[in-house]
């Protein structure tokens, strides 16, 4: 019989060891390559939090991740591993697209950003759909389809970005840069409440919309009937269909939530930042949301704390590189794996010696209990 | 198109199915014995930068490729201790060592050599040269098939060779001996092997060991045999295309090497046939042929052209007794 751990070890303790692990791992490369980890890391919390643009950046990073966290969060809930938010994201952002393309010379951007939605949740759902249809009506296994899907989207975003959307005379694949209409507005005021200011970071109001985002989450997934079927479904799908649920279509609506909220991703860098579609603008935001949705745990609360420290390890990863020329960039993509390998697959390390141990503790405390009581009596 | 285009043509899908069949081959080990593999690609990626650092250091294509297969085990042999001993997700711990992989790769390319990533140009006698095969020159005055013995069966490298050669291999291995029974076996049915007292946990590292040092072969091709170093990210997607290719191939050694031969292919022709117009549908767009792989593998797994079952332990930890 397996020992039951208590709750604050399976969701605090376990985790926490599993990242320090990480970082510990990390801090071995940083060795390797020659530089001091203790430095290193003082320089990322640095730049990633020392002055009002530094955390600017880290949210508006934060923000992406936000978004792809929940996308996979929401597909593993319906027991989907979902490996196409990279994809979805992208191909939503034509959604995005569409909408700053068609409106950003008549309205501003208020009217704009409802419609930007509306287009980045359908084509990122869109994109998703395929993937969950056949995974629920053929068997196709939603891990295969969804990678294909990425690299199937991958092609189809270069092919319109460049004979479609790119303005003629114009050599970059990109659209027109949007108007005003189109873009944004940046937070600065809260900044300015903590008497700090933005600098040019581009941290923008879909911030708030990825906050809303997680409340929605975490409002369909715990209290409503939806919330209910897809993760019975995710849990035990024999019961589910056993309990009357239908099966093909909570796999696919939770597929499409997943593809709508990791389209939803375009907005931040394609309205809040770049104010045009650029090839590969979800930079691997798709494949950060695993780390994030596995360090926190599928629960929109754990997923904001991940995504912000993923955006830290983004904005400092990038003042690191410039201040260790030894250390590029990649050292991000490093940690991230490493995240990903001790939190999710060997999330179970520690749990034999730890439940051990408490077995242990229990069961002293128990013969301690029974020594007293033998005393008194 | 003239005999001599078409003998170019064949000639680079020979060159471009070659890592996509080892890599196919090594993923076919791993999930025969149960144990799904997404971290083909970080493998490969892996070996690949191991051979190029190796082969600037020592400047033999031998030692640099001992140093691609011990990378590329060293990888594998994380994957089995996540899935087999930790009975961790699989997907997740490939999904893992294909970032670990493409961020170390890059990390330490820059730290060691400072290019960006890259490697130095790696001269001709640190690489694995093509070879000539016996009476290449002399029979090539045979019409038709004087050529074709020099231009496609003779010239490749070494590592080329041994490729085709794991086909039959392979196949041997997997249906004709009781290591391959019972590899299948631990893929299909582990209770059942587990019962007959064979360990499940060795087979299957040894099936994830053996993917690992092919694996390793495949990245050592791309950056000593193709091309003459390491440049990040080399693999662009070679891992995924093997894994399709494996889909494809239902798990089966020689249609493995056809779907790579056929994807390989694809992929020569979509260089030749960029702004070319084509009977009946006019310019095909260079992005679809690129991606077409990748719908293929969609709508065979979807069962419209025959359905590709995995094996049936394929993801699953195996635990006793329960």
């Amino acid at each position: 019989m397996k020992h039951q751990l208590p709750k604050w070890v399976d969701y605090g303790l376990i985790p926490l060891l599993n990242l320090i692990t990480a970082f510990l791992v990390a801090g071995l490369v940083v060795l390797i390559v020659g530089e001091s980890p203790l430095e290193a890391a003082y320089l990322l919390v640095r730049g990633a939090f020392g002055y009002g643009g530094g955390i600017g950046y880290t949210l508006f990073y934060a923000t992406n991740f936000i978004f792809t966290g929940l996308s996979v969060a929401v597909a593993i809930h319906c027991g989907l591993f979902n490996i196409g938010s990279e994809g979805q994201a992208y191909v939503g952002g034509i959604g995005v697209a569409a909408a700053c393309l068609a409106l950003d010379h008549y309205v501003p951007w208020y009217v704009t950003f409802p419609f930007a939605i509306a287009g980045a949740a359908a084509f990122g759902a869109a994109w998703a759909f395929i993937p969950a249809w056949l995974q629920a009506k053929r068997g196709s296994h939603v891990v295969i389809t969804t990678i294909m899907f990425n690299f199937i989207a991958s092609a189809l975003m270069i092919y319109l970005l460049v004979e479609v959307f790119k303005p003629a005379g114009s050599m970059a694949p990109e659209t027109r840069t949007f108007q005003d209409g189109g873009q944004l507005p940046k937070l600065d005021w809260v900044f300015e409440l903590f008497g700090t200011s933005l600098g040019g970071a581009p941290f923008n109001i879909s911030f708030l919309l990825a906050l809303f985002a997680c409340w929605a989450v975490w409002l369909l997934i715990w209290r409503t009937r939806l919330g209910y079927e897809i993760r019975t479904t995710g849990i035990n799908p024999t019961a589910a269909v056993y309990a009357g649920i239908p099966q093909l279509r909570t796999i696919v609506i939770a597929m499409l939530i997943s593809g709508a909220l990791a389209g939803m991703m375009g907005l931040n860098p394609i309205m809040g930042d770049q104010y045009r579609l650029q090839e590969s603008f979800p930079a691997g935001a798709g494949f950060v949301g695993i780390a994030v949705s596995l360090m926190g745990r599928n629960h929109p609360v754990g997923i904001i704390f991940a995504a912000i420290l993923f955006g830290m390890l983004w904005q400092g990863g990038a003042e690191l590189a410039f201040d260790m020329p030894k250390i590029s960039r990649d050292m991000i993509v490093v940690i991230q794996g490493l995240v990903i390998l001790f939190a999710g697959a060997l999330e179970h390390m520690y749990r034999p010696s730890l439940s051990g141990y408490f077995s242990r503790r229990q069961q002293q405390s128990a013969k301690a209990a029974a020594l007293g009581s033998g005393k008194v009596g | 198109m003239d005999f001599l285009s078409l003998l170019q043509i064949l000639d680079s899908t020979i060159r471009l199915s070659t890592p996509l069949l080892l890599a196919a081959l090594a993923g076919l080990y791993s999930e025969r014995s149960g144990v799904f593999d997404i971290g083909l690609e970080g493998k490969m990626l892996g070996g690949a930068f191991a051979a190029a650092a190796a082969a600037v250091v020592f400047g033999n294509p031998w030692i640099a490729l001992l140093f691609a297969l011990l990378a590329s085990l060293g990888l594998a042999l994380i994957h089995a201790f996540a899935s087999i001993t930790v009975k961790g997700n699989q997907i997740v711990s490939g999904v893992a060592i294909n970032f670990i992989a493409a961020g170390l790769t890059a990390l330490l390319g820059q730290s060691w050599f400072g290019q960006g990533g890259r490697t130095p140009q790696i001269g001709q006698d640190a690489r694995f040269n093509p070879v000539e095969l016996p009476a290449a020159e002399a029979l090539s005055g045979i019409p038709v098939l004087g050529p074709f013995y020099r231009d496609l069966v003779s010239g490749h490298n070494l590592i080329v060779y041994f490729a085709f050669l794991m086909v039959p291999l392979t196949w041997w291995v997997i249906f004709r001996t009781r290591f391959g029974l019972r590899l299948r076996a631990v893929g299909e049915n582990p209770a059942a092997v587990d019962t007959a007292g064979i360990s499940v946990v060795w087979a299957r590292y040894r099936a994830v060991m053996i993917c690992g040092l092919l694996c390793g072969f495949a990245g050592a091709y791309l950056s000593i045999g193709l091309s003459a170093g390491f440049v990040q990210n080399m693999t662009a997607g070679k891992g995924f295309i093997a894994l399709a290719a494996l889909i494809f191939a239902k798990w089966r050694p020689l249609n493995a090497m056809w779907a790579c031969l056929l994807f390989g292919f694809l992929d020569a022709v979509a260089i030749r046939l960029q702004g070319v117009p084509l009977p009946v549908v006019g310019i095909v767009p260079v992005q679809f042929i690129q991606a077409l792989p990748y719908i293929l593998t969609v709508v065979l797994l979807a069962g419209f052209i025959g359905k590709a079952v995995p094996p049936k332990a394929g993801g699953v930890p195996y635990t006793k007794e329960r």
